[in-house]
């Protein structure tokens, strides 16, 4: 909320204009209170749910959700799926925010550095940036993700891998043009090193981009977790995650649709609410909007 | 044109170069490194390994081995699977066609269907449509395609009968019917992502033509709605989304290999998949670089249509 503060100026942020923008868009408020409710769930409900994720119940093999005691039903070995989902949440929810927060990190050094600096160094290092854009993402993915261990740690590497290549080009451009504005001429004046210029006096006033950034790639880490998994090289169970429970559910999808349907419901629950919440902090922050 | 065309074409051999340093690092991290590209069997004593490598030359320093492996590619050369022994580039080939298959048809739909919504959503600004268009993309971009691609299977194949579950044709019948039956559902599923895309830009880039002064003369003069719309908005707000077509390459890719996996769909996504399972490293490589490659390819193509079309672009 700093950052926030930071931008809307001296007064308290609960008053400021960014804060009221965003309060009145819904739907990045109901983003907001659906990240909020799912996180609480897969934090304290697998302590209040009667069942353990990894308890083995072959009596009770594929029950639908809703019918006998098990909420949202069991899969093939008779695990509660409700139990198996809330898991699962922690680590796709985890692993998302952890890769967000890596390629964000990584972004915005390459994009500060390289929108300063300019020159071949900066030319250099946004044509790499051009270069990783060119791999389609869940190649360049799934080729690291076989060739390394995928541990969640490793996951979340390869994920920022592919990831941080937005930000920093969003980081660049904002950081370019704020590279001749007084207040950094001012500073170059007063002898402040280039380090303290960058870091200090420049990249909080673009951190709105880079906020919202942020937000989105949350969004678009959990969606490249759940391919991977779903196709079997990221998270490995028996960890669940939303991915690997989608993993075995296409084989039971005539007998047991709700193997799919109740994760993927989950991805797209947790997705969408990101998405909205970032389009709400672009509205809020006044980054400019560029389509999407 | 001919400088635009020169300069252009610079541009993408320094990518080009820049995406082969990349894949050489990816490469060099594969179990089995820069030698896995030769057909190394995995079966091998370490000693047999040594005099391969000492054979294929990988004591030597890794740049002289990167700009071996790279004329190799130059020339053609990519390696043999370790399935069967086949070119890589060969394997590729007999799956290029598929992927393209589906591809192709689900922009086509994409392009149409985002089109209209786009247009529609800018004519009819803060409408209800409009409204639902904006939310309902958000909501397209944040459905995983597997998932979608599932759903869909489940009520369209199993529950309603209508549309096959997977595969590509139906053994025995080659007819054309018969591949358009089968394409139908993985292609409408490939073009969820699209048209969310699509229709989001589309919209902005109709405002912006639309708010224009030529607009207003063609209105000015007399012209209908309808007409100012056909004759004057489409074409000049469709200009930019060539660039985008080319932009979203890496994407539609993304979404043809996981749409191939859940419809058995026998394209480069489907090969890539099978190729990590048997650990055929070779093909891995080959379509990473060549997936790459068709990406610049089709940013190039893109930029230099729009040059055509527009000379506004290649004069500036």
């Amino acid at each position: 909320m700093t950052a926030l503060a930071a931008h809307a100026g001296p007064s308290r942020w609960w008053r400021s204009r960014t804060t009221h923008r965003f309060v009145s868009h819904r739907l990045a408020l109901l983003g907001v209170a659906m990240i909020a409710s799912l996180t609480l769930a897969c934090v304290f409900g697998p302590y209040l749910l009667p069942y353990d994720s990894l308890h083995i119940d072959l009596r009770a093999r594929f029950a639908p959700p809703l019918t006998g005691q098990h909420f949202l039903g069991t899969d093939p070995l008779g695990r509660d799926l409700a139990a198996r989902l809330l898991m699962a949440g922690r680590i796709s929810l985890l692993v998302g925010f952890c890769a967000m927060l890596l390629s964000t990190l990584v972004g915005t050094l390459v994009g500060v550095i390289a929108g300063y600096r300019g020159g071949w160094i900066g030319a250099a290092l946004m044509r790499t940036v051009d270069g990783f854009l060119s791999f389609p993402s869940i190649f360049l993915v799934l080729a690291l993700a076989a060739a390394l261990k995928p541990t969640p740690a490793m996951i979340v590497v390869i994920i920022s891998v592919t990831k941080w290549m937005e930000v920093a080009r969003i980081v660049e451009a904002e950081v370019r043009s704020l590279r001749e504005r007084e207040f950094v001429q001012a500073g170059r004046m007063l002898g402040l090193s280039s380090a303290h210029i960058m870091f200090r006096e420049i990249l909080p006033n673009a951190m709105g981009p880079i906020i919202v950034a942020a937000t989105l790639t949350v969004a678009r880490a959990i969606l490249l977790e759940a391919y991977i998994s779903f196709l079997g090289y990221g998270i490995q169970p028996p960890l669940p995650s939303w991915g690997n429970m989608l993993n075995g559910a296409q084989q039971y999808l005539a007998s047991a649709p709700w193997l799919a349907i109740i994760p993927g419901a989950a991805i797209t629950i947790a997705v969408t609410s990101f998405n909205f919440i970032g389009d709400g902090l672009r509205d809020a922050l006044d980054v400019r909007n560029d389509g999407v | 044109m001919r400088a635009f065309l020169l300069s252009r074409l610079s541009q993408s051999l320094a990518l080009l170069v820049i995406v082969s340093i990349i894949g050489f690092t990816i490469l060099s991290i594969m179990p089995g490194g820069p030698s896995s590209q030769y057909g190394l069997d995995p079966g091998m004593s370490q000693a047999d390994i040594e005099r391969i490598k000492e054979q294929l030359g990988l004591n030597r320093p890794l740049w002289i081995q990167y700009l071996d492996w790279a004329w190799r590619l130059v020339q053609g050369d990519w390696g043999r699977s370790f399935r069967d022994g086949t070119p890589v580039l060969t394997v590729i080939g007999r799956h290029l066609f598929a992927t393209l298959l589906l591809m192709g048809t689900s922009t086509a739909i994409a392009t149409a269907i985002g089109t209209w919504i786009g247009i529609r959503g800018a004519t009819h600004r803060y409408s209800l449509f409009d409204y639902l268009a904006t939310v309902g993309a958000m909501v397209a971009l944040s459905i995983p395609t597997f998932w979608f691609g599932l759903v869909g299977i489940y009520f369209f194949s199993l529950r309603l009968g209508w549309l096959p579950a997977g595969n590509m044709y139906t053994i025995g019948d080659g007819s054309v019917l018969n591949y358009l039956h089968h394409l139908i559902l993985p292609s409408i599923v490939l073009s969820l992502v699209h048209v969310a895309v699509w229709s989001r830009y589309m919209r902005t880039a109709t405002l912006d033509v639309i708010s224009q002064d030529f607009v207003k003369t063609a209105r000015a003069k007399g012209l209908s709605e309808r007409r100012v719309l056909m004759k004057h908005v489409v074409g000049n707000a469709l200009l930019p989304m060539i660039t985008l077509a080319g932009m979203q390459l890496p994407t539609i890719l993304t979404g043809a290999l996981v749409t191939e996996t859940v419809f058995t769909w026998p394209g480069m996504g489907r090969l890539f998949l099978d190729s990590l399972g048997y650990s055929d490293y070779p093909v891995v490589m080959g379509l990473l670089m060549f997936s790459a490659i068709l990406v610049l390819l089709g940013n190039l193509i893109a930029d230099i249509v729009i040059a055509v079309v527009d000379p506004r672009i290649r004069l500036a």
